[in-house]
């Protein structure tokens, strides 16, 4: 069943960029200072736009990491940029811009694909790559909810290095409020798992979702 | 596989056109029938515009061109747009 939202013209907003924090040697998550930011729901994503000096535009989608909250005084929101070697706007996210530097953006944006805190059905979450990054939020916004329904997160990469959020991922689970993680490992598997390498197929898949899942699994 | 973005991608620029969120609406796609909604749609970002394709038959549903102050949208692969409105 389609659910609707009004939305009101979505406007340009400039953001500020607070702080930054590498993921990974090629992904780098964007702390945004964001006034009137009217917050967001786990899932949605913005609409982040350069201009060059000769008025040339890009704009790409990028999804919310965070649950939302503030960053001082000001609304924050964080994004998590991977850098695409033949990018046009990752690598000057992810290299050039820097803290203090202005960037536009619009949103939130995107009712589809969310998760909302209040929803207490189980929910089977399957992500590939950077496709982590909305998953990531509604894993964030569960826990700052206090919520302890079961969330089972499938994470295909291509090998160990490559994973976004590991360390939290693995502190989330240790803590046992109902978080599991299973990793993919399509090239290379950690040295000495044992684990066999190659895309998820239906296979693994099939058999993970906690009983009662949420019939809608999200997958990215 | 080639390489496509999916429907939700689309909210934003949609949302400079229409009062309702169209990526929460079902699409019935012209070519073969699927009903699906439109987030779930493969989009390909390349070239003038963007094109947006059915996931089951990749037949194009929908095409957008944005120019400085107006838009081009075809829709005709789409036979019909199921969109919640809510309540006045």
């Amino acid at each position: 069943m389609a659910r609707a939202a009004v939305l009101g013209r979505l406007s340009w907003r400039v953001a500020g960029l607070a702080a930054v924090r590498d993921e990974t040697p090629t992904a780098r998550t964007l702390v945004l200072a964001v006034p009137g930011w009217p917050g967001h729901l786990p899932g949605q994503h913005v609409d982040v736009r350069l201009t060059a000096a000769d008025g040339y535009s890009a704009q790409r989608s990028y999804s919310i990491a965070s649950a939302g909250g503030r960053n001082g005084p000001e609304p924050s929101l964080e994004l998590t940029v991977q850098r695409l070697a033949d990018g046009e706007v990752s690598p000057y996210l992810t290299q050039v811009l820097s803290v203090g530097d202005p960037l536009e953006l619009r949103g939130p944006i995107g009712g589809w694909f969310v998760w909302e805190p209040a929803d207490d059905q189980p929910v089977l979450l399957v992500a590939g790559g950077s496709g982590i990054v909305p998953l990531m939020a509604m894993i964030r916004a569960r826990a700052a909810a206090g919520r302890r329904q079961p969330f089972r997160l499938i994470y295909s990469v291509r090998d160990p290095g490559t994973a976004l959020y590991a360390a939290e991922l693995a502190e989330q689970e240790k803590a046992g409020d109902g978080l599991t993680v299973s990793y993919i490992y399509t090239r290379a598997a950690p040295a000495g798992s044992g684990l066999p390498t190659g895309r998820p197929g239906t296979r693994r898949c099939s058999c993970a979702g906690p009983p009662g899942s949420s019939r809608r699994p999200r997958i990215c | 596989m080639s390489n496509h973005l999916d429907g939700n991608m689309l909210a934003g620029v949609l949302g400079e056109l229409f009062a309702v969120d169209v990526t929460t609406a079902v699409g019935r796609c012209a070519s073969c029938g699927t009903s699906a909604v439109i987030a779930q749609a493969h989009v390909y970002p390349g070239g003038p515009g963007l094109v947006a394709r059915c996931p089951v038959c990749a037949e194009v549903v929908l095409r957008l061109v944005r120019g400085p102050d107006r838009a081009w949208l075809d829709l005709r692969g789409v036979t019909c747009l199921q969109l919640a409105v809510p309540p006045a």
